[in-house]
């Protein structure tokens, strides 16, 4: 309210000039990460509406298409993610409570999770390769619906590559944030960065929860 | 608001429970169900959605109801895209 310096002295460096307190700079980047994962749900919701429409079209060749999914290594990825979700959140509640070292290493935990998730989707993409199942590059079906079944794998790339981005990004963004928070910079007055890295991460969870039952369940031990 | 700090312990019954809807939803896609396969797989994968935002991007504890019109006002969003998107293609063949 006013300038005396007692005020001044209890202003908490973290708080940027334009917000009058700490709960407001918070609620306002918690706003502002909100409004962006809306616009994530949006991306992503284009594709799964895709799928859905043809789905609907091509019943026959989705599920062809979906009993040459790797069923384990899809399962195994789905409780990969869960797992770095709870060290994702342990790492936020950490930082609430001022927990500095424990808060790097769930952040790293996090990031190693993050990258079991991509080295198993890798050797996914590399079986999907071999046996020419990228439309537009190598693809060869030697099963009926051959065009149909190259659109389901068109999703199949197109939506687990877009996640693969995703998560990509987001191990930058733990990894930022580790270090960071290695170097001291939050606390239980300031961990918006991390809470909203949080946030972005369990979205792209979200996201495989989705994929997870829609590409690889739907045509397994069917036809 | 933010301030709001979970116990580790129900994190960890949150995540407990995401890793038992998985195994469910995984057992029974060995099930022959007809058209329920997809039912059954898309409400359990809503549960651990809905597991994963109430608890771990703390929906159930934002005290900012702005905050919360963006996020329900994004969720009516995708759900125009979705009814009026599936109306059209659903609806065409019966003209």
């Amino acid at each position: 309210m006013s300038d005396s310096p007692t005020v001044v002295a209890t202003h908490n460096p973290d708080l940027q000039h334009h917000f009058s307190s700490m709960e407001q700079q918070q609620d306002a980047s918690m706003l502002g990460m909100w409004v962006f994962l809306i616009t994530e749900i949006m991306f992503f919701g284009g594709m799964f509406f895709g799928y859905m429409v043809y789905r609907f079209y091509y019943y026959a060749a989705w599920l062809e298409g979906s009993q040459h999914m790797d069923f384990w290594w899809g399962t195994i990825n789905t409780v990969v993610l869960l797992c770095s979700s709870l060290t994702m959140v342990l790492a936020v509640r950490s930082t609430q409570l001022n927990r500095r070292k424990s808060t790097v290493v769930f952040l790293l935990v996090t990031i190693l999770f993050g990258l079991a998730f991509l080295g198993i989707k890798a050797i996914e993409y590399h079986g999907h390769w071999t046996e020419h199942q990228f439309p537009g590059l190598n693809w060869s079906w030697p099963g009926p619906y051959s065009s149909q079944v190259a659109l389901f794998f068109s999703f199949y790339w197109a939506m687990t590559g877009f996640h693969a981005l995703h998560m990509v990004i987001g191990i930058g963004l733990v990894l930022f944030i580790a270090y960071h928070a290695w170097k001291g910079k939050y606390s239980a007055l300031y961990f918006n960065p991390v809470e909203n890295v949080g946030l972005y991460w369990h979205f792209v969870d979200i996201v495989w929860i989705y994929l997870y039952p829609l590409l690889y369940l739907i045509g397994h031990k069917k036809g | 608001m933010s301030q709001h700090i979970v116990s580790a312990k129900l994190y960890i019954s949150v995540w407990a429970a995401l890793i038992c809807l998985t195994v469910a939803t995984a057992a029974v896609s060995y099930l022959e169900l007809g058209p329920f396969n997809i039912v059954l797989a898309l409400t359990i994968a809503t549960c651990k959605m809905l597991l994963v935002a109430l608890f771990f991007m703390g929906l159930k504890y934002i005290s900012d109801r702005m905050t919360i019109v963006v996020i329900v006002a994004g969720l009516f969003w995708l759900g125009i895209l979705v009814v009026l998107g599936m109306s059209d293609y659903v609806s065409r063949a019966w003209y």
